[in-house]
């Protein structure tokens, strides 16, 4: 057999060496022409101007106080003293996963956890957080690093950082609501950043094999199914989600036998998870149409059932493809959590709401958005930033 | 491989085509093909493109469904049953033009898949035996990079090798070497050849008349969705019967 190889023959010719100053480089991007000359300048005025007036704002002008003052109830609401110490357990359950997967997979949350790391340092260097709270910080970061460095030796690690993933949803609401073991805090208790992260979390992962079920199911062959999930999507999509919040508080008490309610909270994860759901069947399907046809008939005629094709050769491809869009849902879908205040949860835009209104810190709604918007970012950016580090990490097999 | 045998043995006809219809819409582009195949013959399809010749062998392991008509693949009937279907299709490998391989798989995965997960073999004997393929196509040392890292030819013939990886009766090429660059052609052919002379079945599909002069027991000339002529390669290429034939050969060579 003849070996035709493509060796990449090592050049010896070096490209040419280039001297980049920072004198070159602002000459050649930003002074190349008159009319960027003129741009610059103005973008620089305008920058100054922008800046100016923000940073004497934050530095002078604006009362801090009532962040200081409401912080606690900002980050976890009304969830009592005494109580605390199961969310930092859940947290605590969170960090240790993250510091594992760090050391088992490393790369994107690797960065993730630096991230959390040096959330816990700044809170460690807040001075108004009290002992007790910073014990907790401080024994999340010595967790953060001990099961980095157990999760870069474990045998099987994946098996059981996977299994730990799984099981978090589970640990999570064990420690928040006590499942009868411990006792319960009443879900309304459960506010602020808190409630937005969970809500937040459970309608993203609910919402995900959901809507690629949706999608499978659009593109089916059977009528009752396919049309089934086209009214599905096509309806859901239609409606604003505070109908859909709306239209889960009436309905859900409905399908329930007599003298049996749901709490508010369930019933908006349902209904944040229904509504998610369809936007996710819609970015799945772009992605299954993106698959040439080839690579279908490239698994039948190896011989692969179509479910087998499907999960083997079809959606990992897919998923991929549209890891962007689905990113974007996520942090869209975590942003309108916020529309929970108006069936009368109280999550962190809701806390911010009664902390401007609280007559102590009357005028300082400014201080507060700030901080809640503030709040927003940092979490938005991390997904987004990690999407884009996993699309890059995916990159490989790329056609 | 098993299937090494003397060509002249073996008079079982593995493939039977009769009177094969198909129609895309209103067109008909298949008009009462019939055809046998015996086991271990090379048949090479000829044909200007619209011809039918790639719908035809489509047919073969049902990628392509017929209106009218019968194909018995080693005594399975070709129907719409499924289970039918999937059996002929591990009984027939398929090399497309354009390769078609999984791009988010390494080049072993791509050849195991289908063992794996179809034949249900340990990974350790599947990973093995296609390392022994990829020696066999002539690229051992690419086992674990993504498609998008091989050239189009080193791509055909992990193409190959992962549909030999199910140990077929019958392989099935359309085009495989329409898409590749010239130099990378021959690489792509030398390995078909090697795999005619262990007398696999093979129906090619193809515009090398080189190779089908070479390699080919029988040709077979398509044209407007009918057979128009077959004979042997001598026969066809230095002394054809039919003026359509003729005006083929003469526009080609």
């Amino acid at each position: 057999m003849m070996h035709t190889e493509i060796t990449p023959t090592k050049s010896k010719v070096l490209p040419p060496e280039q001297k980049q100053t920072i004198f070159g480089w602002t000459k050649k991007n930003l002074f190349n022409s008159w009319f960027n000359i003129i741009l610059t300048f103005v973008s620089l005025f305008i920058i100054f101007i922008v800046l100016k007036g923000t940073l004497t704002w934050v530095v002078t002008n604006a009362d801090w106080e009532v962040i200081r003052a409401n912080y606690r109830l900002f980050m976890v609401g009304q969830f009592s003293e005494e109580e605390i110490w199961r969310v930092w357990s859940a947290l605590l359950y969170l960090t240790l996963l993250f510091g594992l997967s760090a050391g088992i997979w490393k790369g994107t949350i690797r960065q993730l956890s630096f991230l959390l790391t040096a959330i816990y340092v700044i809170h460690l260097a807040l001075p108004f957080l009290s002992g007790h709270t910073k014990i907790w910080l401080l024994s999340n970061i010595v967790t953060l690093f001990a099961s980095y460095v157990i999760g870069l030796k474990l045998p099987k690690g994946k098996m059981i950082g996977i299994g730990g993933w799984l099981f978090s949803i589970i640990v999570i609401l064990f420690f928040l609501q006590g499942f009868g073991i411990l006792p319960s805090v009443q879900t309304s208790m459960w506010n602020g950043l808190l409630l937005t992260v969970i809500l937040s979390a459970v309608a993203i992962v609910g919402s995900f094999p959901i809507g690629i079920l949706l999608a499978l199911g659009r593109t089916s062959k059977l009528p009752i199914i396919k049309y089934f999930c086209i009214a599905y999507i096509e309806f859901i999509r239609g409606i604003p989600l505070i109908t859909v919040f709306f239209s889960m508080q009436i309905l859900i008490p409905l399908f329930l036998p007599e003298g049996f309610t749901v709490a508010n909270i369930i019933r908006v994860m349902i209904g944040a998870t229904l509504f998610t759901a369809a936007y996710m069947a819609e970015n799945v399907r772009g992605g299954l149409q993106s698959i040439p046809k080839g690579q279908f008939e490239a698994a039948k005629t190896i011989g692969l059932s179509s479910i087998q094709s499907t999960f083997l050769i079809i959606l990992p491809q897919a998923l991929r493809a549209v890891i962007p869009a689905i990113v974007g849902q996520s942090i869209s879908m975590f942003k309108d959590t916020s529309l929970v205040a108006i069936v009368g949860l109280v999550d962190l835009l809701g806390i911010a709401q009664t902390v401007k209104s609280n007559p102590a810190f009357l005028g300082h709604h400014m201080e507060v958005y700030l901080f809640v918007a503030l709040v927003y970012w940092v979490i938005a950016y991390a997904m987004s930033y990690s999407s884009r580090r996993l699309e890059e990490t995916l990159g490989v097999g790329k056609r | 491989m098993e299937q090494v045998m003397p060509k002249e043995m073996p008079e079982k006809e593995i493939i039977r085509c009769h009177n094969v219809n198909k129609w895309f819409g209103k067109l008909h582009v298949l008009k009462d093909v019939n055809l046998s195949i015996k086991k271990g013959e090379v048949l090479v399809i000829l044909g200007p493109s619209g011809s039918g010749k790639s719908t035809f062998i489509r047919t073969i392991n049902g990628l392509e469904d017929i209106q009218q008509g019968d194909i018995v693949i080693d005594e399975i009937t070709l129907s719409h049953d499924i289970k039918h279907i999937e059996a002929i299709r591990k009984e027939t490998g398929m090399v497309f033009q354009q390769f078609n391989l999984f791009p988010h798989m390494t080049i072993l995965k791509n050849i195991t898949l289908a063992p794996i997960w179809v034949r249900k073999k340990p990974k350790k004997e599947a990973e093995k035996e296609a390392l022994e393929l990829l020696e066999r196509v002539g690229i051992p040392e690419q086992a674990n990079k993504y498609p998008g890292q091989l050239s189009g030819g080193q791509q055909q013939r992990v193409a190959i090798a992962r549909a030999l990886a199910m140990q077929p009766e019958i392989m099935l090429f359309d085009e495989p070497t329409s898409a590749l660059d010239p130099e990378m052609i021959k690489e792509v052919l030398d390995v078909m050849k090697e795999l005619a002379k262990s007398g696999m079945t093979m129906l090619v599909v193809t515009h090398e008349m080189g190779f089908a002069r070479e390699v080919a027991d029988r040709i077979v000339l398509f044209d407007n969705g009918e057979i128009v002529e077959t004979g042997t390669p001598e026969a066809l290429f230095d002394n054809p019967q039919h003026d359509r034939t003729k005006l083929f050969l003469s526009q080609i060579l």
